[in-house]
């Protein structure tokens, strides 16, 4: 780690605009920057304190929706009352994320921006060759240890796996980012890799995420947040989905679904192909398995990882049937 | 140096919590949880300066130059070293003590046979500086082809080791003959010591006399091996280690970081820490070494063993020698006329590797508690009973009796406990929802070591008691099982007594390793404490000033600190009083566990080496302590996922002189066992040599979501023919068999038999 200048804002226009100044990142809760910076990856000139700013840890939900302040902990978002009962998936997600001790710093601002877990991207002493780290100098992941990398969206420039699990959830129901004035739909928040792999998010120097919006629904009232990993806690998932399902009034057919993938692609990864083949149709086992199989219509595997795509459409098909249980 | 005064332990400790074979609790847990243990890299010293190692990042070739321009100007700068810069140093001896080739010792390399190999260090004013210039330097390498591991093409059959080699009976011809027959390949990958504490230390030379702070399993063996590299006598090294995050057989050896920061120090003049990065706990050191064994079963159709060909490799680095006895627990557990084991070791480009609890006996338990298992359902038997109908009444290998061996009782008292009666045998034939259900046993054993040690026992003249002795408490509980043998030997209350360890200047003490330390030391603070007792008997009897004296009395009671005749009859004095009344400020007796008329030499070999352990079959019995181990997994019949849901094991570790310690140990192990069973694996990039999760986030060791409540029931009885007091290991025993206990319940979950370790979740999709 080199050494920084640490600047607290006292505004999120100030901050805004420090953080604008080449070399300088925001911080927050710390649990990704201060480790990557441990490990080289990330190299702040300044860092721009946000966490004493006012207003912006608020948890707001009401009919229409929930709106979560950038600077909420993860903590507290998963502990809301409001949120586990009108977004159970969110507060799931979060409550599987990490550990105890991050929930209690990280923010949700924060959450969504962490990066990848690819060790060659953390390993800038040992591994030069990164294309999400340094333009043009390759991918050390290729032919390398993958088994953590992506099977979906993956690029012949990057196949690093997005690990988070709130953005999963955010993503199948249609979340909102608010960068102050601007707002854009979580799904495009995302950036897939293609030849840009260091361009993960579609945010501009100076502007920071203030809050996220999601909308209320019937799905996302009844979801659900399922994670694999060989780790029962505290660890990356191996697959997860995030699923929100409602029913026409018979109880049995399907008006709605969402469905939404963790730790298998490059990016929060919405599976339409899914919920389009089920909406409309009975929950039935078989319907429900032969459906999830769309999940992972176009995954390509680079060996070690090809585990992901078996376990993907089980772990879809799973929490599917587990909300058509609860009907 | 460090002091712990006993305070009673909490309630569960019971009203005998003092004696030996109480349960007091850990008499250092305060201070470790108040954060008031001050561990060794956290002393406070003047001008210290701080060292940081730069690891190379081939795995195999030479150094071509190492461009240090930009560091040497960074700010704080204080020195650059590189294998042309830094002092030499000789080649110390090894832990057997073998005269080491008269050559001089670079700990910085200039050929590179592994990933992350040290090439450079430097020191600056504060560790961030340090930090900082170490980025800065440049190292260019002339890359060789290298060689990954034991699958690598280029890594061939290995080197046979011959004194591996156990061999009785036709094992071949017999298993041609038998009528039923099973062979199979297990396999256990690099596993790591993951210590809390990473290794580190500080080093601070005053004229040619070194003082290292640094956690250690093993003072005097550290201490003699900077004695040799610096060329001064043992004496002037002073090791001072009052507690240890974690060994797990990794802080038993000096290493070349201490190596560098030493050389550091003596040319800076001044004080140098050095403390390894996480991910360097994964290159400085060896972890498990990655093992291979096939193990070929012939049996009668009732089950019994007829023979067992077990052949092994283990892997070594490209210049050092590590050897896993793989054939350790194959040759002994079960009954067989006829049996061979071989062994090679294999050199790959890796550091080389290490003690890791249990080495030896955890790996080759794997083989043969899976292949037992394996037999079971060939021949269509229990797997339990199978064990039992293969009962060893004797050491198969060394031909002599047991000194104690209580596995038949840990079979019996862990199934009763566990249900197992209750299991239905056929796989997958148990079942919760989507999760399959399995059971499974597997048994554990590991030998008795016996080394030597020593140990004051002074009584001062306030009545307290002091122990002393350069023996260390990783956390097992010397402080407080030492206390309690003292208190009980001399009569005073535990909490009168204090402990110190952790310095090399205090009566020496073997290598903690091997589950060796607590018998030893017992032993010698028994003796100790004894001979401190007759003593101030003596003195109460004899001495004309004594109270007791005109008694005539021939023995004294000395009980909860105070002096009685033993009908009560006389006077009754505190031992205060008594030392003060016959003029003595304190009575001190030295105690060990040394053969009788032991030479100085002999003493200084046998504390500074390995050399003169006794072998855990000398004389007439082979000694070992042993275990059983019932485990249910729960397998998500979709993903794969293990889930460990209950454990039940009966030990045998002879007398437990703390159970409530033992018991601690006996889980750690356990869970630990868990960890090999379910996650951890070193995960090598194939193309550069190079562990990819050297870090915790990475390599996964079990949280306490994936432990369940265990239970642990003692099944041992007092074995004098292992130790002084009757107690056998606690500490390596129960990892051992923990691994193939989950492997057979996921057996009997899945029908599926992994036989590589880890179990993850790939496997069994
Ligand atoms: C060992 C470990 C395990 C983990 N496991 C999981 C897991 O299982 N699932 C999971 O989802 N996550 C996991 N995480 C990631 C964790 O959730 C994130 O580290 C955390 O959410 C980041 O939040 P923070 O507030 O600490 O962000 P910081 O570290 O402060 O910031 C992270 C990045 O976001 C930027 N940033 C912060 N706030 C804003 C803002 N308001 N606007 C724009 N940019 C901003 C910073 O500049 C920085 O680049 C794990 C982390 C660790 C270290
Ligand atoms: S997968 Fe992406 S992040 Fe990983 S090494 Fe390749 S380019 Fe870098």
């Amino acid at each position: 780690m080199r050494d920084f200048s640490y600047f607290r804002a006292s505004s999120v226009d100030a901050a805004r605009q420090a953080a604008a100044l080449p070399g300088a990142m925001l911080l927050a809760g710390g649990t990704t920057l201060i480790d990557l910076a441990k490990c080289g990856v990330a190299e702040p000139e300044t860092l721009v304190d946000i966490t004493h700013l006012n207003g912006l840890n608020s948890i707001e939900v009401n009919e229409r929706g929930a709106t979560i302040g950038a600077l909420a902990r993860m903590g507290h978002v998963a502990d809301h009352a409001d949120i586990k009962s009108r977004f159970p998936a969110v507060s799931e997600a979060l409550w599987q994320a990490a550990s105890a001790q991050i929930r209690n710093m990280a923010t949700i601002g924060g959450n969504l921006m962490q990066r990848t877990r690819c060790p060659y991207f953390r390993d800038p002493g040992n591994f030069s060759a990164c294309n999400k780290r340094e333009p043009g100098s390759g991918c050390s992941a290729i032919g390398g240890v993958t088994r953590g990398h992506a099977v979906l969206g993956a690029s012949d420039a990057c196949i690093a796996m997005y690990p988070g699990d709130l953005a999963v959830a955010l993503v199948a129901f249609d979340a909102t980012v608010h960068l102050g004035e601007r707002q854009i739909p979580v799904d495009d928040f995302f950036l897939l890799p293609g030849t840009t792999p260091d361009r993960e998010h579609a945010i501009e120097p100076g502007e920071m995420i203030t809050a996220i919006e999601i909308p209320g629904s019937s799905s996302a009232r009844r979801s659900t947040y399922l994670k694999i990993r060989d780790r029962q806690s505290y660890e990356f998932a191996a697959a997860s989905a995030a699923v929100g399902i409602e029913f026409e009034a018979d109880g049995r057919t399907i008006r709605d679904l969402r469905v939404a993938l963790g730790g298998v692609a490059t990016k929060p990864w919405r599976a339409r192909a899914v919920e389009a083949a089920l909406i409309g149709k009975v929950l039935e086992p078989d319907t429900v398995r032969a459906a999830s199989l769309l999940a992972v219509e176009g995954a390509v595997d680079h060996g070690a990882n090809h585990y992901k795509i078996e376990l993907v459409p089980r772990v879809v098909a799973r929490a599917i049937l587990k909300l058509g249980e609860t009907a | 140096m460090t002091v712990h005064n006993i305070r009673h332990g909490d309630a569960s400790d019971g009203a005998f919590a003092e004696a030996v074979g109480g349960r007091l609790s850990r008499v250092d847990g305060p201070a470790k949880i108040t954060g008031a243990a001050k561990y060794a890299v956290e002393q406070q010293l003047e001008g210290l300066a701080y060292a940081v190692l730069v690891g190379s990042t081939i795995a195999s070739g030479k150094v071509l130059a190492i461009d240090t321009k930009a560091a040497e100007a960074a700010p704080g700068m204080l020195q650059v070293l590189t294998p042309d810069t830094i002092i030499s140093l000789r080649t110390a001896a090894d832990w057997f003590g073998t005269p080491p080739p008269d050559k001089p010792y670079c700990p910085l390399a200039r050929d590179i046979t592994f990933s992350g190999q040290y090439v450079a260090a430097i020191v600056a004013e504060t560790f961030e500086q340090a930090v900082a210039a170490a980025a800065l330097v440049k190292v260019s390498y002339d890359e060789t082809s290298t060689i990954v591991d034991l699958s690598d093409a280029k890594a061939g059959d290995g080197i046979p080791i011959d004194a591996m080699t156990k061999e009785w009976g036709d094992a071949q011809g017999a298993f041609a003959s038998a009528p039923v027959r099973i062979c199979a390949a297990y396999n256990t990958p690099r596993e790591y010591q993951a210590p809390m504490e990473p290794h580190g230390l500080i080093a601070r030379w005053e004229g040619d006399k070194l003082t290292v702070w640094e956690p250690s399993q093993w003072l005097d063996g550290m201490a003699r091996t900077y004695a040799e590299w610096f060329d001064v006598p043992f004496e002037n090294v002073r090791l001072v280690s009052p507690y240890i995050g974690g060994g797990f057989g990794s802080k038993a050896l000096a290493l070349s970081h201490g190596a560098v920061a030493a050389c550091a120090a003596k040319m800076l003049s001044r004080p140098v820490r050095l403390v390894m990065t996480r991910p360097q706990t994964f290159t400085g050191y060896g972890g498990r070494a990655a093992t291979r064994q096939t193990v070929t079963i012939g049996a009668d159709a009732d089950g019994k063993i007829q023979s067992i060909v077990h052949r092994s490799v283990n892997e070594t680095s490209i210049d050092g020698m590590w050897v896993e006895p793989l054939g350790s627990v194959t040759s002994i557990m079960y009954s067989t006329p006829n049996f061979s084991s071989k062994q090679n070791v294999v050199r790959v480009n890796s550091v080389v590797p290490g003690a890791m609890r249990a080495p030896g006996e955890n790996p080759s338990a794997f083989g043969i508690e899976c292949a037992i298992d394996e037999l079971a359902y060939e021949v269509g038997i229990d797997p339990l009973e199978i064990r039992l109908r293969n009962y060893a009444e004797q050491d198969p290998h060394a031909k002599k009796a047991w000194s104690t061996r209580q596995l038949r009782e840990a079979f019996a008292a862990g199934a009763e406990r566990f249900g197992w009666a209750r299991r239905s045998p056929e796989p997958r034939s148990m079942r919760d929802g989507n999760q399959l259900i399995g059971w499974g046993v597997a048994a554990g054993t590991y030998p008795v070591r016996r080394a030597y040690g020593e140990a004051i026992v002074r009584i001062l003249a306030d009545g307290s008691v002091e122990v002393e002795s350069s023996s260390i408490d990783m956390g097992q509980g010397t402080y407080t099982i030492l206390a309690q043998t003292a208190a009980e030997t001399v009569g005073v209350r535990a909490d009168d007594v204090v402990v110190k360890l952790g310095d090399s200047r205090f009566p020496r003490a073997g290598v903690t390793g091997g589950s060796r330390l607590a018998g030893v030391m017992t032993g010698a603070v028994y003796k100790a404490a004894s001979s401190a007792l007759d003593q101030l008997v003596g003195l109460a009897i004899g001495d004309p000033r004594s109270p007791f004296h005109p008694l005539q009395a021939n023995t004294l009671v000395v009980a909860n600190g105070r002096i009685a005749s033993p009908r009560g009859d006389g006077p009754d004095v505190s031992i205060a009083e008594l030392l003060k009344s016959v003029g003595r400020d304190h009575i001190e007796a030295t105690g060990d566990t040394m053969p009788e008329n032991s030479t100085p030499e002999e003493r200084y070999k046998n504390y500074t080496t390995i050399a003169m352990a006794l072998p855990h079959t000398e004389g007439d019995y082979s000694r070992h302590s042993w275990c059983a181990h019932f485990i249910e997994v729960r397998v998500d019949e979709d993903f794969g996922t293990v889930r460990v849901s209950r454990v039940v094991s009966a030990l045998d570790s002879g007398r437990l002189y703390n159970p409530k310690l033992a018991e601690s140990q006996w889980k750690g192990g356990i869970i630990m066992g868990i960890g090999q069973a379910l996650l951890e694996e070193g995960i090598v990039d194939r193309r550069h040599g190079r562990i990819v999760n050297d870090n915790l986030a990475d390599y996964l060791v079990p949280t306490n979501a994936d432990i369940p409540d265990i239970e642990v029931i003692s099944v041992g009885i007092p074995d004098l023919h292992s130790s002084v007091l009757g107690g056998k290991g606690v500490g390596e025993l129960a990892i051992v068999g923990v691994a193939p206990a989950i492997a057979n319940a996921v057996f009997h979950a899945t029908g599926k038999r992994i036989r590589d370790l880890p179990i993850t979740l790939e496997k069994l999709i």
